[in-house]
């Protein structure tokens, strides 16, 4: 019996990874605006245990958001046009932050923003509050009008955003990729020469679905952004290019609903991974992926993660 | 607290041409759940379709621990959900939303149903008269053959008043031209509504004209179904500033709360 239990503790595999500074005591991270504040689903798993926790995307001043239908389901998968409905930073800082504090979350700051200055604003309010690990630059959003897409779209755009941020910032600091890019590599360049620590991929495919019966769009915002299984074939060949091409972890994610799926985005490349739309599904996803794996790795004799990510891209 | 639980199936069949009555063992869920409250559940396994869907707590026994629904098929999911058997598994997530209030003691209530908006009103009225309200129901459907809240009512025992829009049973016409014509309003105290948004648009008139105070439970397509994705927001009011989930701030708000698309 004794002997059993230390031949177990000697094989544990070790679960934790740095992902560009910011140390998560397992790879499975829950995606932003799909996991509000962490509060909402603290009935159904022990948020602490999750990976990171990337919160609600969070812009200086409060946003409405979107007129509704916000969502509609798709096959494999959902399109959604919040609208990036958040109370604003303060509240941020001043209301939800604390709990997740309270509760010894590992918590990834999510922020969009419709200038420069504004991102770097942000990061700035962000700055010096504890319980933020992290911030993820959301350059991807697709449904604001103003912001979102364009930065994520051009280069020199993502690099002014990440290196402003970087500026005023001592957190590792992750941009989040758009899928609705021609050439992902030469975004995901410019994100690093911003001085970017690692980089978030991927973000919701612009898409659209239409009402029949009433000959019309069927989101109140017309296009919306797909996610879901759906976009998984996408995000892994966008993860394969770039973590071929740049040098810096990637905490990927797109349609993950179960270990399998997440094995595969680690071998193009993830070093770490997030679950979203399948939350909804499961609210205990990102848990339960991380307990898998481990006994995965138990299984496959694999004691660091390192030995599998990137392994199908030699 | 709100649970995610396989629910074993103890019965499951079809109610009328297109409606189905779903009861399963929910130990964690049953006791907890009150009326107004809604279940979000996997109509299939695998990944089409993927998202839960909502439906109303339409009869819960607290002595089984069982909780019964009342789906119409409309979609992909309802179609589904009627291939699930009895003494299999139905992956159930809740009680969620916020429910039903009950008025002060010995106020008259009048339950007003449209179609499968009924679901929600039964395990109400079974609440409310056990507690001892004088609870009258009205329930507008097309044909008699959706009466489908008939026998429950009845055991129950609450006063139940049918109408339907071929005059094969009860009232012939709308259910708010039931209201209208056969219920004294110096004899209402308290409405509950539930059903298409027209008719509620049309109770929540009449109630107004006649300062009755009441509730009524809505709907939105929903992902999350406990607040954390705000796919569900709507404005109550058309100049309202703010958007409210209706998973979380509701289902149910007072009849006076909001502005129907009537
Ligand atoms: C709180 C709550 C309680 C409910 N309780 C009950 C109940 O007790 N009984 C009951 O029968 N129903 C109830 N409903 C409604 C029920 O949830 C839906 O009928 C069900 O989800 C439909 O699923 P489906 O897959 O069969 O249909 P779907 O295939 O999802 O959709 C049906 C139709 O709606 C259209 N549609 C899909 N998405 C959108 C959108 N975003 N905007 C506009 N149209 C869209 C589709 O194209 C299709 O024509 C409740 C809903 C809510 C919110
Ligand atoms: C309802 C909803 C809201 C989202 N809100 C945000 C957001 O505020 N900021 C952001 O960067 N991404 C947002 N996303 C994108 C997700 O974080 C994630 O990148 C995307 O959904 C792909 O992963 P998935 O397929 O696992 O959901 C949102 C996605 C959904 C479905
Ligand atoms: S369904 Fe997600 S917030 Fe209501």
């Amino acid at each position: 019996m004794r002997n059993k239990e230390t031949l177990i503790q000697d094989q544990e595999p070790e679960l934790s990874v740095n992902l560009g500074g910011l140390i998560m005591n397992n790879p499975v991270a829950v995606a932003s605006g799909t996991f509000g504040y962490g509060r909402e689903y603290e009935d159904y798993v022990d948020i602490s245990s999750i990976g990171a926790i990337i919160v609600k995307g969070t812009t200086l001043t409060p946003r409405p958001g979107n007129p509704g239908p916000r969502i509609v389901e798709t096959p494999a998968g959902m399109l959604n046009s919040i609208g990036l409905e958040n109370p604003g930073i303060d509240v941020f800082l001043n209301e939800h932050l604390p709990y997740l504090q309270e509760h010894r979350c590992t918590v990834i700051a999510n922020i969009a923003g419709n200038t420069v200055e504004e991102y770097a604003e942000l990061a700035a309010r962000i700055e010096g509050h504890r319980g933020v690990g992290a911030i993820e630059l959301n350059i991807s959003c697709p449904n604001v009008k103003q912001g979102g897409l364009q930065f994520g779209t051009d280069p020199e755009l993502v690099f002014q955003v990440v290196n402003a941020v970087k500026k005023n910032s001592t957190l590792p600091v992750i941009p989040k990729l758009s899928p609705n890019v021609t050439d992902i590599v030469s975004i995901a360049r410019a994100a690093q020469a911003g001085g970017a620590d690692a980089l978030s991929m991927i973000n919701t495919l612009m898409g659209m679905a239409v009402d029949i019966k009433n000959r019309k769009p069927l989101l109140g915002n017309i296009f919306g952004g797909l996610s879901g299984p759906a976009i998984k074939p996408v995000a892994l060949r966008m993860i394969y290019q770039v973590y071929r091409e740049v040098k810096l972890p990637i905490l990927g994610g797109g349609g993950i609903m179960n270990l399998n799926d997440a094995l595969e985005f680690m071998m193009v490349g993830a070093s770490a991974v997030s679950v979203g739309t399948g939350i909804f599904v499961h609210p205990r996803l990102a848990v339960d992926i991380a307990e898998g794996l481990k006994e995965w790795m138990q299984q496959n004799n694999i004691s660091q993660l390192s030995e599998i990510v990137g392994v199908a891209t030699h | 607290m709100p649970f995610v639980e396989q629910g074993l199936v103890v019965r499951h069949n079809q109610v009328s041409r297109d409606m189905w009555e779903l009861e399963f063992i929910a130990p964690a869920i049953a006791p907890e759940a009150l009326p107004g409250q809604f279940v979000h559940i996997r109509s299939a396994l695998g990944i089409n379709p993927l998202l839960r869907r909502p439906l109303s707590l339409y009869d819960v026994d607290k002595k089984l621990g069982s909780i019964t629904l009342l789906y119409k098929i409309v979609g992909t999911g309802t179609n589904l959900l009627t291939r699930i058997k009895t003494k299999e598994y139905v992956d159930v997530m809740g009680p969620l939303g916020k429910g039903f209030s009950l008025p002060p003691k010995g106020k008259r209530v009048v339950l007003i149903g449209g179609g499968v908006g009924i679901a929600p009103l039964v395990y109400l009225a079974r609440v409310l008269s056990d507690r001892g309200y004088q609870v009258k129901v009205l329930h507008g459907v097309e044909s008699r053959r959706q009466l489908v809240a008939f026998d429950k009512m009845r055991q129950i025992g609450v006063d139940f008043m049918p109408s339907t829009m071929d005059g094969s049973a009860g009232f012939k016409g709308l259910v708010t031209e039931l209201l209208q014509k056969k219920i004294n309003p110096s004899e209402v105290d308290y409405i509950y509504t539930c059903g298409p948004e027209i008719m509620m648009a049309a109770v929540a008139d009449y109630a107004r004209e006649r300062a009755i105070e009441g509730e009524l439970s809505m709907e939105e397509y929903m992902a999350c179904g406990v607040g954390a994705c705000l796919g569900c927001a709507r404005k109550l009011k058309t100049d309202d500033e703010s958007y409210v989930k209706i998973c979380k701030d509701g289902p149910v708000f007072p009849l006076g709360a909001v502005e129907l698309l009537g």
